[in-house]
Order: C-alpha cells, then sequence, then structure tokens
C-alpha cells in the first residue's frame, strides 16, 4: 500500500543524506521524495513517498523520528489528503498533430511552456494517476522526456497520525 | 539548533581548540583516549594543559574500544579524538561497535580547513558520510558560532534515550577560530523527544497479564544495563516471582547465583533458558530487541506466549515480531510503575519444572579429560576471583565460555561486543575498564586469534601502569568459526588457522608478565600467580584445540531444538 509520510525537518546541510541514508540502510524503497522550505526557514519539508505494508511503514516512521534532525512525521494514509505531481514533458509534435495535442492538453489542464516545429513542452500538474493517464495519452506521439517532482501532499483540515 | 549569530559584547570568545576543552570539562570529562595528527595539533596543544586524563592508544581502534568500554563499565560518555582522514578512518569499527550495543561515546574528529574539503586535501575523508550509519548522529562544525553548543548537544544526544556514539567533525580553521562560549542553557532539539515514563495504560496491561501468567519468563537485554535497572528488575522478580533470562547483552543485570536466574538465552544459551521460554505462557522482554542469534527461527520462538515489549526505542517494538502488549519507556521506570500492581503468585510447577531442567542441563564439559578445557580455565578463574571481576571477551569461543561459566552478579560487570561481534574488543576493552575503575579487577578472556588484532594495545596498558589481565583461551584456530566448518562445512577447516607467535614472550617484550600453560593441573597455580601481578599479565592457556560451545541452536532452528546436549549425560 502506499503511503505519504510528510516529514518534517531541520533545514540543515546533511539531512537528506541521513535520511536517504537511513532508507538505504534499512533496505527501504523510496518510491517518490519531494523537498522544500517551509514558510519557517530553519525548517524544510519532505514528502516521501513509500510503498509497503504496514510493518514496513510503521518501521520505516519510526526509524525516520529517530534521526535527530527530523522533528516530525506524519503519515496520510487513510486521510483526506490533495496529493499533486508536478511534471514538464516533451512531446513529438508536429503542426499537423497540434490540434490534437492542445486538446488534449486542455483536457488534462496543462500548460504549454515551449513549443517548436517538431515539439512541444507541457506542464501539468495533479494527483498521480492524471499524470500517468496523461503520459499514456502522448505516448503514441512520442513523449521524448519527462521530468516530475514526485509528490507533494497536504492534508484536508482533518486529523492524522501523528508523530513527534 | 544551534543558533548564536549575533552575540552580545559580554560572550567569551576563545580559539576553538580551547573551547573544545572548556566544553568537556564543562561536561566533566576525567580522561580522553585519543591519537595526534595535523589536523588535530590545536586542540592537542590545549589539552597539554588541561586537566583531563589522556591515554595515547597504539591504533585509533583501540582508542575507540577503550573509550566504549570506559563507558560501558561507568555508565559515563566515553570520548575519542583522532586527526583527519585515517585517523577518522580507523575509528569505524568502534563506532560500529558502539552503535550496536547502545555505547554513550563523543568522538571528535579532526578535519582539513573548510575551505578545503572537497579537494581531495591530504587526509581528506568524507568523515561524516563514512559514519553516517555508524553513529547515532554526526555533524560537522562550519561556523565557529556553533562550536560550543555543537559539542553540548553531542553529549546530550549520546545520553539521551537509548545511547550511542555522536561523532564532530572539527575542522582545523574551526579550532583556530574566535569562538563564542554562550551560557549554558537547557539543550532543545525540536522533535527529539524521549518518553522515558511509560504509559501507565500499557503498564496495567503488563501487569494483568503478568498476574495472570502461569509460566512467565522475563527476558531482559542491555537496556537494563544501561537505564540502572537491575534492582527494580531484582523487586520485580521477587514480588511476582518470575524467573529471568539475560542476554549476552545483559549478563550481571541479575544475579546469575539466584535460583530463579536462568543464566543466558539464545543460540549457546543454557538449555534451561531456551526450554523455559519455549513453553512460556508470557514473555515480558525488558530492554532487549529479539535479535536473531536470540530467538533462533522467529515463526516457533515462543509459540504459547503473549509477548510484553518493553523497550525505551519505539523502533525496536514491533521490529522482529508481533507484540501483544507494548510499553514504549525507560527499564528501569517502566519496572517502578508496574512494581505496586504486581501480586505474588506461588506458580509451584513451573519452578518445579525449571528446577528439573537446571538440574537435567546444567551449562557442562568433559571434566575428567586430560587436556585443557577452556570451560575449566573460566571456572577456575571464576572461582578465584569471588565472581567479583569485570570480564570483558573478543568474539568467538572463548566469548560465550565467558558467558557461560564465569556467574556475574552485578551490572557493568562483563563488558563485550554483543552487536557487532567485534573481534579485538578484547585487550582495549580491558585497558578501558581498568582505567574507569583501577581498583577492580579486570580480565580480559581473550581468543588467539582475536588477540592477534590488537595486542598492540598491551604497551598501552604497560605505559599506563595498568594491571590488566588477559586470561588467553588458546585453541589455536578461530575455533567458532572451525565449529561452524566442523558441524556445516564437513570438518574441512578452510583457512581457520592461524601460525600463532609464543604470546607469553611477545607479552613480555611488550613489559607486561607472560605465562604458558598447558598442563590442566598448572591452571588453578597460573591464575593465583597471575592475579598477584601488578604488571599487565598474559597468561596463554594451551587449550583443547577442536572444544566446541554447547548448547548450539543451529541458525534457522527453534530455540529448543538444541545441539550438543548429549555431552551433558556425561556430567
Ligand atoms: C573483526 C572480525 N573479523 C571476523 C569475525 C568473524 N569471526 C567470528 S569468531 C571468529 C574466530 C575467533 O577466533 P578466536 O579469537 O581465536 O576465538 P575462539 O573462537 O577460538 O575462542 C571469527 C573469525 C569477527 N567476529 N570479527
Ligand atoms: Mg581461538
Amino acid at each position: 500500500m502506499k503511503h505519504i509520510l510528510s516529514t518534517l525537518v531541520l533545514n540543515k546541510p546533511g539531512v537528506l543524506a541521513n535520511v536517504a541514508g537511513m532508507f538505504a540502510a534499512r533496505a527501504f524503497n523510496i518510491d517518490s521524495l519531494a523537498v522544500g522550505r517551509t514558510d519557517d526557514p530553519t525548517l524544510s519539508r519532505m514528502t516521501i513517498v513509500i510503498v509497503g505494508d504496514d510493518k514496513v511503514v510503521e518501521q520505516v516512521r519510526k526509524q525516520l523520528v529517530k534521526i535527530v534532525e527530523v522533528v516530525k512525521v506524519q503519515d496520510f494514509v487513510g486521510q483526506d489528503v490533495v496529493a499533486r505531481d508536478l511534471m514538464l514533458v516533451s512531446v513529438a509534435c508536429n503542426p499537423e498533430k497540434r490540434p490534437e495535442i492542445l486538446a488534449l492538453i486542455e483536457m488534462f489542464g496543462g500548460k504549454v511552456v515551449d513549443i517548436g516545429p517538431k515539439f512541444i513542452m507541457v506542464e501539468v500538474a495533479g494527483p498521480e494517476n492524471k499524470i500517468e493517464a496523461f503520459i499514456d495519452l502522448c505516448r503514441p506521439y512520442g513523449v521524448k522526456s519527462i521530468v516530475r517532482t514526485g509528490t507533494v501532499a497536504m492534508a484536508r483540515q482533518t486529523r492524522t497520525k501523528t508523530e513527534e | 539548533m544551534s543558533k548564536n549569530k549575533s552575540q552580545p559584547d559580554s560572550t567569551v570568545c576563545k580559539p576553538g581548540s580551547q573551547v573544545i576543552v572548556d566544553m568537556l570539562i564543562e561536561q566533566g570529562v576525567e580522561v580522553i583516549f585519543g591519537y595526534l595528527g595535523g589536523v588535530v595539533l590545536p586542540l592537542f596543544d590545549k589539552l597539554y594543559d588541561a586537566p583531563i586524563k589522556f591515554i595515547i592508544p597504539r591504533h585509533e581502534q583501540g582508542g575507540c574500544h577503550m573509550a566504549d568500554a570506559y563507558a560501558r563499565a561507568t555508565g559515563k560518555t566515553g570520548v575519542v579524538i583522532a586527526t583527519s582522514g585515517p585517523g577518522a578512518t580507523n575509528l569505524v569499527t568502534g563506532l560500529a561497535t558502539a552503535m550496536m550495543d547502545s555505547v554513550p561515546l563523543v568522538a571528535i574528529t579532526g578535519q582539513v580547513r573548510t575551505s578545503l574539503i572537497g579537494n581531495d586535501a591530504f587526509q581528506e575523508a568524507d568523515t561524516t558520510g563514512i559514519t553516517r550509519p555508524v553513529t547515532k548522529h554526526n555533524v560537522i562544525v562550519k561556523d565557529p558560532n556553533d562550536l560550543a553548543q555543537t559539542i553540548r548537544e553531542a553529549f546530550y544526544i549520546a545520553q539521551a534515550g537509548r545511547p550511542g556514539p555522536v561523532l564532530i567533525d572539527m575542522p582545523v580553521d574551526m579550532q583556530l577560530a574566535e569562538c563564542p562560549i554562550p551560557p549554558k542553557a537547557k539543550i532543545e532539539l525540536p522533535g527529539f523527544r524521549i518518553q522515558y515514563k511509560g504509559h501507565a495504560r500499557q503498564i496495567a496491561a503488563a501487569a494483568t497479564a503478568i498476574n495472570a501468567s502461569k509460566k512467565p519468563v522475563l527476558y531482559v537485554g542491555g537496556g537494563c544495563i544501561i537505564s540502572g535497572a537491575s534492582e527494580a528488575l531484582r523487586a520485580v522478580a521477587k514480588k511476582a516471582n518470575i524467573p529471568v533470562t539475560t542476554t549476552l547483552m545483559a549478563m550481571g543485570a541479575y544475579d546469575q547465583n539466584r535460583p530463579e536466574s536462568l543464566d543466558m538465552l539464545g543460540m549457546h544459551g543454557s538449555a534451561y533458558a531456551n526450554y523455559a521460554v519455549q513453553q512460556s505462557d508470557l514473555l515480558i522482554s525488558v530492554g532487549a530487541r529479539f535479535e536473531d542469534r536470540v530467538t533462533g527461527n522467529l515463526e516457533t520462538f515462543a509459540p504459547h506466549a503473549k509477548i510484553v515489549h518493553i523497550d525505551l526505542d519505539p523502533s525496536n517494538i514491533g521490529k522482529n515480531l508481533h507484540v501483544d502488549i507494548p510499553v514504549v519507556g525507560d527499564a528501569r521506570e517502566v519496572l517502578e510503575q508496574m512494581l505496586e500492581a504486581l501480586e505474588y503468585k506461588p506458580r509451584k510447577e513451573w519452578f518445579e519444572q525449571i528446577a528439573a531442567w537446571k538440574a537435567s542441563h546444567p551449562f557442562t564439559y568433559d571434566k575428567n579429560a586430560d587436556v585443557v578445557k577452556p570451560q575449566y580455565v573460566i571456572e577456575e578463574v571464576c572461582r578465584q576471583t569471588g565472581g567479583d571481576a569485570i570480564i570483558t571477551t573478543g568474539v568467538g569461543q572463548h566469548q560465550m565460555w565467558a558467558a557461560q561459566f564465569y556467574k556475574y552478579s552485578q551490572p557493568r560487570q562483563f563488558i563485550t561486543s554483543g552487536g557487532l561481534g567485534t573481534m579485538g574488543f578484547g585487550v582495549p576493552s580491558a585497558i578501558g575498564a581498568q582505567i574507569a575503575c583501577p581498583d577492580r579487577v579486570v580480565i580480559g578472556i581473550d581468543g588467539d586469534s582475536s588477540f592477534n588484532m590488537t595486542l598492540t594495545e598491551l604497551s598501552t596498558a604497560v605505559m599506563y601502569d595498568l594491571p590488566i589481565k588477559i586470561v588467553l583461551i588458546n585453541n589455536g584456530f578461530m575455533g567458532m568459526v572451525r565449529q561452524w566448518q566442523e558441524l556445516f562445512y564437513g570438518r574441512r577447516y578452510s583457512q581457520s588457522s592461524l601460525k600463532n607467535p609464543d604470546f607469553a614472550k611477545v607479552a613480555e617484550a611488550l613489559g607486561c608478565v607472560g605465562i604458558t600453560v598447558d598442563k590442566k593441573d598448572q591452571v588453578a597455580g597460573a591464575i593465583e600467580k597471575m592475579l598477584k601481578q601488578t604488571k599487565p599479565c598474559v597468561v596463554d592457556f594451551r587449550v583443547d584445540p577442536e572444544e566446541n560451545v554447547w548448547p548450539m541452536v543451529p541458525a534457522g532452528k527453534s530455540l529448543h531444538e538444541m545441539d550438543g546436549l548429549d555431552i551433558f549425560e556425561m556430567a
């Protein structure tokens, strides 16, 4: 099962290495990892997506909390949560195909961010399944390259399992 | 963490090297183990006048094990210093050893100056990168404003909760820079909170289960020693009337001379401890972590028992097996909290069963053999020291015999590398323990191959007049490896013996007293002589080369499926 661990950490050098190293040392797999500052400049938030059974996720959570620079870990599982990925994708596209592809982009609420005679670069944000669906629909035209941020997530005003 | 960017004018500033020394004194450090090098020269210059005892090992690994054993013997934080690059990498085994056994250490390593970091400078190594998985926490100081607070935090983190080694990497320019010393304040690390008290509801549930149990066993680990839980443990075992088995890490947490002591459990544990665990209806784990050398096959471990797991580190709970009643908290606190609710139950049948197992399956060996049996040597050491010595060990068969045949009655009396199983721990750990406890008899029970790894530290013992004693169980083999080759690889002894030197002569050359024993009737006399020495002393016992450690639960088998029980018929 997929779990999103929203992890508040001190904004210090080496913290990412500590977190990533713990995952490697204990043979846990990271599905995706997104890191960014928070409103408090001393803190960063890591959104870590992992897939595993409850026992594994429980261990990951406990081991994360043990890292000195980790301030708080929230597991969003079972919560009403807004989860988003951001993707830049470059799709092969000659002028004849443009109307088709633009319609697709429109449908997905995407944005054209660069365009040339043979390609079109698109920005799409949304839940992971939407991103995946967009990629699938682009494949027939030829996907040249993809860059994704990994999931970021925030709970809707509901209570979540918190561990400090 | 430390944020002291703007210093009020009144703040004292000193060179970083002096601030390090001041902080060590502030933390109550009485002894430092360490080795010189280019980028720690400023620090060593300040240590020259410091009121702190300094011990120079012959190798940084030895220094780290000494600091580790000093910490294990006292409960205080051990301190070790090394230079950058090779000095720091030589600490790795020592740090990993301390990490696995939850020993509080602060290691300070020199580092090339900050402007050179990342340039492959002379003796540069990515010390924080290399030591990250073998430390509880590590940090490099890159701002003079952080130096003092970083040291205070390191000592705090090393001891807080489940202890462990903390490394501070200290670039040479930080040692030379003017560094402020902010006033001492309570250390606040956001998110780093430890729950020492157990949850009342969980404790009540555990007490209820104990009161209802017909066949309970207390399974006690190193956490009981770390938290100073021996007295509370004794009170609980007595009030609720429960037998106690300890892991290798907890020898001495419970007096082994008491009838309700089941001694060590696990792969080379006592038959009676392993039987009791397998038949118990309630297993109360206190500060232990269900490691594979203890449990054997987890699927069939304690199959009839409900599990109560008391541990300060929540990540230990539920890591290896399902727990019925988890209690997060410090072993001593939780046992003390629980005491009130416990009721005395006679459990006559259970104790009769245990007494029967103890009578039919004691630890034993062939007492009629003509050769020197290693178990006999250790029994004799125990007898002549009244069971009161501090024992340290290397790793191998001798370590298991030291656990089986010496009877421990006090916590911090048995110092061994349990989690990592570090050969070479024996000599330096005896030195560290002797420095910690100058008035105690300290004996390193070592194996010949383990001894070969760090015997160079004997000269450290000579240099500082430390009367450590080495009981060398010399079987001419990497005995534990040989035992596995005998049992599981058809007696093909591939590379498991070394050509040993004459250890007594080596000892003499290094300035120790050296004695060789190859006859059974010399054993008692040699031990007597050894105990009289004021110099470090090595007794090379040439023991039966192919003796095995019994009983043995082969890897993957259930705890009650012990091999070697037939030797008990000889007893
Ligand atoms: C540093 C290190 N290297 C290798 C091992 C693997 N090992 C475990 S026991 C052992 C043999 C130990 O021989 P010795 O010290 O003579 O003790 P004995 O078993 O003979 O009592 C070895 C090689 C280890 N535990 N530590
Ligand atoms: Mg040997």
